[in-house]
């Protein structure tokens, strides 16, 4: 919402300065995002006549002009614009002038040509946003005047503020001055239009709801006007008049257009600029149709038809459904969708004479939903939506019509129609002064909670301590004790709300899981790997291309198709990665990720089985170096007997790939990115890879912290060489050992052997055994027998044979 | 005879200085020191001895022999460390010339700024909840007083998931929807603060990003005021900005919190940063959640991580959190 100092002091008592003002709307909830001076810096600018056009000797894209400043000299100006004719006023900054911008005009050549001066756009002199050529004046200003003087322009200062949803009122000039005037301690006054029609029926409150139904009225001719409110659940209110004799060709006034323009509206014709003055004013949007282009004079809200179309005024064809709320002719022909926009067919035209003007209230979740269907938000939606004010009709009716009167010579039919429908009810809100308090944490006393309350229209009438609120026609949003609580806090000022301590005593501090993940954020750096955050949205293929299952869960509504599906695993995303790098000759990364992966939901769910995962990519490294990371990985986390299991795994080398295992439960994979995925990505390295559910090893089972005890005595070491087939885990063997006899203190695979005369299908798997009691030196017997316990427990678990 | 020994150990003396290898060396000890070196055979002749010319040669001999053990000693020494050093020129490493085969790591930046700010308000006496980052209609807009109509559910473009109904599940638009399972899953009082990855449907450019970082903070409890809220978010300013940052609320509007307010800090010199959201917990989510509005009252403030953590490496394009590139990861 745009605002003009001027237009809110037409309601303010007082006048207040520019800066009081902008610190108002900050501290109102409606902050200033943008401030632009009108009408400064325009020192030095006057209004001369173009003499001669010539073309410039050595440019193209400059002609030279010779002005007349009234003195009858000419006077040579280099210009870049080329829409003005001879005989044109256009304004001139002299000589010395600085421009609004910071620009000072001094004397010039251009490619060989003196420039005493420079042409000014609208732009320039800050009368609009027009840069596309010099602004031409009116044609009656006399030569040399000021342009101040000449076109009577006073200072101001517009204002953009950002308006929030719970603002209805803000959405207008006058709601505006409203909470500035409370703000800043000062009267405010609506405008006193005459009235122009008579109202009939009961003053509008919330909740009082009509029954909706047909009413008319009889026009001084004897014919009749009428609106028929056949769905009262989306109209409140409905006001109709008509006025008469109307000059529809009249311009409007420069002061209209230049709000209009100022407030970022385009003008148009008379009636249409009057129609959105007086919605940017009251908030209230109106619409005129052309009485002869209405059928029956009567005008009829009621919900479309499925499939029912019309052109609306951008003459584009719009097709409705059953929950859009249409106004239609006496024929029941559409002729607007109610709140959003009106239709082609009934619009007003220089030819209109007579006019007939709706004045509504539309349910604010029936405006929205149609207008987020249709896609369309017109200035009037965005007003409907937030809630528009059920009883500034008749005001808004007035202002129009004694605008229409000064501008196009209209009268207006003394009687008017209102028809009511449903209005939802406001019942008065019990605010406690305690509540309040207890609240905000400030100590207001009951009658500074009503002195804060009365300026902006929420009446308080006490109830012990207590009040009971009746909220303004203006106020939709708000409803409830907590809406007005937050009305006391605001204009009670938050910058006056004392800070205050937490103080109850509490402990702060990371769960397991979170320390967890953090010991192994540190783990993965200390190897030397860089964190990644990729995008968790992939592009459809790209699992297919990772050598997933390619189905993953879809956006609905993707930014591009490219970050369409959810990622089911981290791999794609650090392939993509890996092969980022390697295009760019940056070969042999590590990095690691940790995120959240996307599965199909559970059975009986609706939300995604949505899991933790890390994963570890080493570009130019062999799978061997991914199983060095789980293994270190369950080191840090302490996991009980961790292991991998050779698999074959969807996106991994064939024949060098493992399951990781906690204790026996499978927890993720490891090995090198399957050779055709790394031929995809132009991916010309090995790449070990490992990815665990990291998820799942927080809840996995944990080596006992328990302390074992060291030996004070030698220990002994004996190394055993077992030929095994391929098919036997060397850890499995490593943990045969190990559980054999209480006398292994540690196992360690020090040595593998494939080749004669180990048998095709067999490998040598030499371990060096640490034998070690914890209260005597073993004797050469006792390691002899340890030794043949150890042999005796592999060969009959794992079909072994010892080496010789 | 005497006179032989001396002249005999001060020849063997000054072979066994000459002595060039420890090899040598052992040859000149042989030589003049064993059985059948000079000295020795001195022995031999000594049984011919008077008693008194037998005590004088053999101290002569005594003195003459140590003499050599000691110069034998000594040239030992003096070889071994002559061979140490040339043992030790042999290994002779240029240290300049050592490049560590890895670094020690990198945390990406917005992990660091979400660690740095787990740990104030850890300090603070806070926990850390977290959530899934797929949401259901309910935890992300229903239970936080989004109406189904309400024009603020257009202040949060969302993108939704081909799961469930029509919109029905959602791409987190914030982190709030942590406040509603940590009310759901906990009684109060209840000081959480909950950092996550969030999503927007929105075009991303420098400084506006579709999928980024939040971190907000909860607090339910009774007796809790506005000006807890102020007081926590200045404290909260304060440790984790320096002690030279104040900061100002100012009126806004968020559907879950009332009164709602935007939060900003001032700079020590004098400028201001806008970072985030805040406001009382609106009394409609704390039904939601079965806490009761009359019992229990509480604020939360929320804001993004990512602007904050890029500014303070002088990263200006967001995008580039997202990247992959090694040469953008290992600088931090």
């Amino acid at each position: 919402m745009k605002v003009l100092s001027s237009w809110l002091h037409e309601f303010l008592d007082a006048p207040v300065a520019a800066g009081a003002i902008a610190a108002a709307f900050d501290d109102l909830g409606t902050p200033v995002e943008e401030e632009t001076r009108l009408g400064e810096g325009l020192d030095g600018i006057v209004v001369a006549q173009v003499l001669e056009l010539r073309s410039h000797p050595n440019a193209d894209k400059i002609q030279l002009v010779d002005v007349d400043l009234g003195d009858g000299e000419a006077l040579q100006i280099c210009c870049g614009a080329f829409n003005m004719a001879v005989g044109d006023l256009v304004p001139l900054a002299t000589l010395g002038t600085t421009m609004p911008g910071g620009m000072k005009i001094e004397r010039r050549k251009l490619r060989g040509e003196w420039s005493n001066g420079m042409l000014c756009s609208s732009r320039e002199i800050g009368l609009g946003d027009d840069h596309a050529g010099i602004k031409i004046l009116g044609a009656s200003l006399s030569l040399g005047t000021p342009l101040i003087e000449a076109l009577g322009i006073e200072p101001d200062v517009l204002w953009a503020l950002e308006v929030n949803p719970n603002r209805p009122d803000a959405m207008s000039v006058a709601g505006l001055a409203r909470d500035v005037a409370a703000k800043v301690g000062i009267g405010f006054h609506l405008p006193t239009p005459p009235a122009a029609a008579q109202s009939i029926g009961e003053p509008v409150v919330w909740g009082a709801t009509g029954p909706g139904g047909r009413s008319r009225a009889a026009m001084s001719d004897g014919s009749e006007f009428g609106v028929d409110l056949a769905a009262p659940d989306g109209c409140g209110r409905f006001v109709a008049r008509v006025l008469r004799g109307v000059d529809a060709k009249a311009p409007s006034p420069e002061w209209l257009r230049s709000r209009l323009t100022e407030l970022g509206m385009r003008p148009i014709s008379a009636l249409v600029d009057i129609s959105n003055y007086v919605m940017l004013e009251l908030g209230q949007p109106s619409h005129p149709y052309d009485l002869a282009k209405v059928p029956g004079a009567t005008l009829r809200a009621r919900r479309a038809r499925d499939g029912e179309t019309l052109v609306t005024l951008d003459h584009v064809e719009r097709t409705c459904t059953a929950d859009d709320l249409l106004i239609t002719d006496g024929d029941d022909r559409p002729v607007g969708i109610a709140g959003v926009m009106g239709g082609a067919e009934c619009e007003i035209s220089d030819t209109t004479t007579d006019v007939l003007l709706e004045m509504a209230w539309f349910d604010p979740t029936s405006v929205s939903r149609t207008a987020r269907r249709l896609g369309l938000r017109s200035e009037a939606s965005a007003r409907f939506e937030k809630g528009v004010d059920p009883a500034v009709a008749d005001l808004a009716a007035d202002r129009f019509c004694d605008l229409a009167a000064d501008i196009c010579g209209a009268t207006t039919e003394a009687v008017q129609v209102d028809v009511r429908g449903i209005l939802p009810p406001r019942p008065p809100v019990l605010v406690r002064t305690a509540r309040v308090n207890a609240l905000l944490g400030t100590d207001l006393s009951s009658a500074r909670v009503a002195e804060l309350l009365d300026p902006i229209g929420f009446g308080a009438e006490a109830v012990g301590d207590d009040h009971h609120v009746t909220v303004p026609t203006w106020r939709f949003d708000s409803a409830t004790e907590i809406d007005v609580v937050e009305e006391v806090g605001r204009h009670h000022g938050y910058g006056n709300i004392a800070n205050r301590e937490l103080t109850r005593p509490r402990i702060g501090g990371l769960t397991d899981l979170q320390k967890e993940r953090r010991g192994v954020r540190r783990l993965l750096c200390g190897l030397g790997l860089a964190e990644s955050q990729p995008l968790p949205f992939l592009a459809p293929g790209q699992l297919a291309a990772s050598g997933l299952d390619p189905t993953g869960i879809e956006l609905v509504n993707p930014l591009v198709a490219d970050e369409s599906v959810l990622r089911t695993a981290l791999l794609p995303g650090l392939v993509a990665a890996v092969a980022h790098n390697h295009a760019r000759r940056q070969l042999g990364i590590g990095i690691w990720e940790i995120g959240h992966v996307f599965l199909p939901p559970a059975d009986g769910r609706l939300l995604p089985d949505e899991r933790e995962h890390v994963a570890v990519v080493l570009a130019g490294r062999e799978a061997s170096a991914a199983v060095e990371v789980w293994q270190v990985l369950a080191e840090q986390l302490r996991l009980e007997s961790p292991s991998v299991e050779n698999a074959e795994i969807a996106g991994l080398h064939p024949t060098r790939a493992a399951r990781t295992l906690v204790d026996g439960v499978p927890s993720g994979i490891v090995g090198e990115i399957d050779p055709a995925v790394l031929a995809r990505h132009d991916i010309g390295e090995r790449v070990a890879y490992l990815e665990v559910a990291l998820g799942a090893l927080y809840g996995a089972p944990r080596r006992s912290v328990a302390y074992r005890q060291i030996s004070k005595f030698p220990s002994s070491d004996i190394d055993l060489a077992f030929e095994v087939p391929d098919d036997v885990s060397a850890e499995a063997v490593e943990r045969t050992l190990t559980g054999a006899d209480p006398l292994v203190w540690s196992v360690r695979l020090f040595d593998v052997y494939r080749g004669p005369p180990v048998a095709d299908g067999r490998r040598s798997l030499a371990f060096g055994i640490r034998l070690q009691a914890v209260d005597r030196t073993l004797t050469d017997a006792e390691v002899a027998e340890a030794r043949t316990r150890l042999i005796t427990v592999v060969r009959s678990t794992h079909a072994a044979a010892l080496r010789g | 005879m005497i006179d032989d020994i001396r002249r005999i150990a001060a020849d063997a003396t000054s072979r066994i200085a000459a002595a060039a290898t420890l090899d040598e060396l052992g040859t000149r000890d042989r030589e003049v020191l064993g059985k059948t070196s000079e000295l020795s055979s001195f022995k031999r002749q000594m049984g011919s001895l008077d008693h008194e010319a037998k005590r004088e040669v053999g101290g002569a001999l005594n003195a003459a022999r140590e003499e050599l053990q000691a110069a034998v000693v000594a040239r030992r020494a003096e070889l071994d460390a002559i061979a140490r050093r040339v043992q030790a020129e042999a290994e002779r490493l240029d240290l300049t010339e050592v490049r560590a085969e890895r670094d020690a790591g990198h945390l990406h930046l917005v992990t660091q700024a979400i660690e740095e700010l787990e740990d104030v308000f850890v300090g603070l006496g806070f926990t850390v909840a977290e959530g899934p980052e797929v949401e259901d209609d309910w935890h992300n807009f229903t239970a936080l007083n989004f109406g189904e109509y309400h024009p603020a559910r257009d202040m949060q473009d969302t993108f939704f998931v081909g799961l469930g109904g029509d919109r029905e599940v959602v791409m987190r638009t914030h982190t709030s929807p942590v406040q509603i399972r940590v009310m759901e899953g906990q009684e109060p009082p209840i000081y959480s603060v909950m950092p996550g990855r969030v999503y927007r449907n929105e075009a991303t450019d420098a400084t506006h990003l579709a999928v980024f970082h939040q971190l907000e903070c909860l607090v339910i409890d009774r007796g809790i005021t506005f000006g807890h809220l102020a007081g926590t978010i200045d404290r909260f300013t304060k440790a984790y900005f320096g002690p030279g940052w104040t900061s100002r609320l100012r009126p806004s509007y968020f559907p879950f919190t009332e009164p709602s307010a935007e939060f900003d800090l001032q700079r020590p010199d004098g400028t201001w940063l806008e970072l985030g959201g805040c406001g009382m917990v609106h009394p409609n989510v704390l039904t939601n959640c079965g806490v009761d509005p009359e019992e229990f009252s509480g604020f939360a403030f929320g804001f993004g991580l990512d602007r904050l953590a890029a500014t303070r490496h002088g990263v200006t394009d967001l995008r580039e959190l997202a990247g992959t590139d090694i040469r953008f990861l290992e600088q931090f």
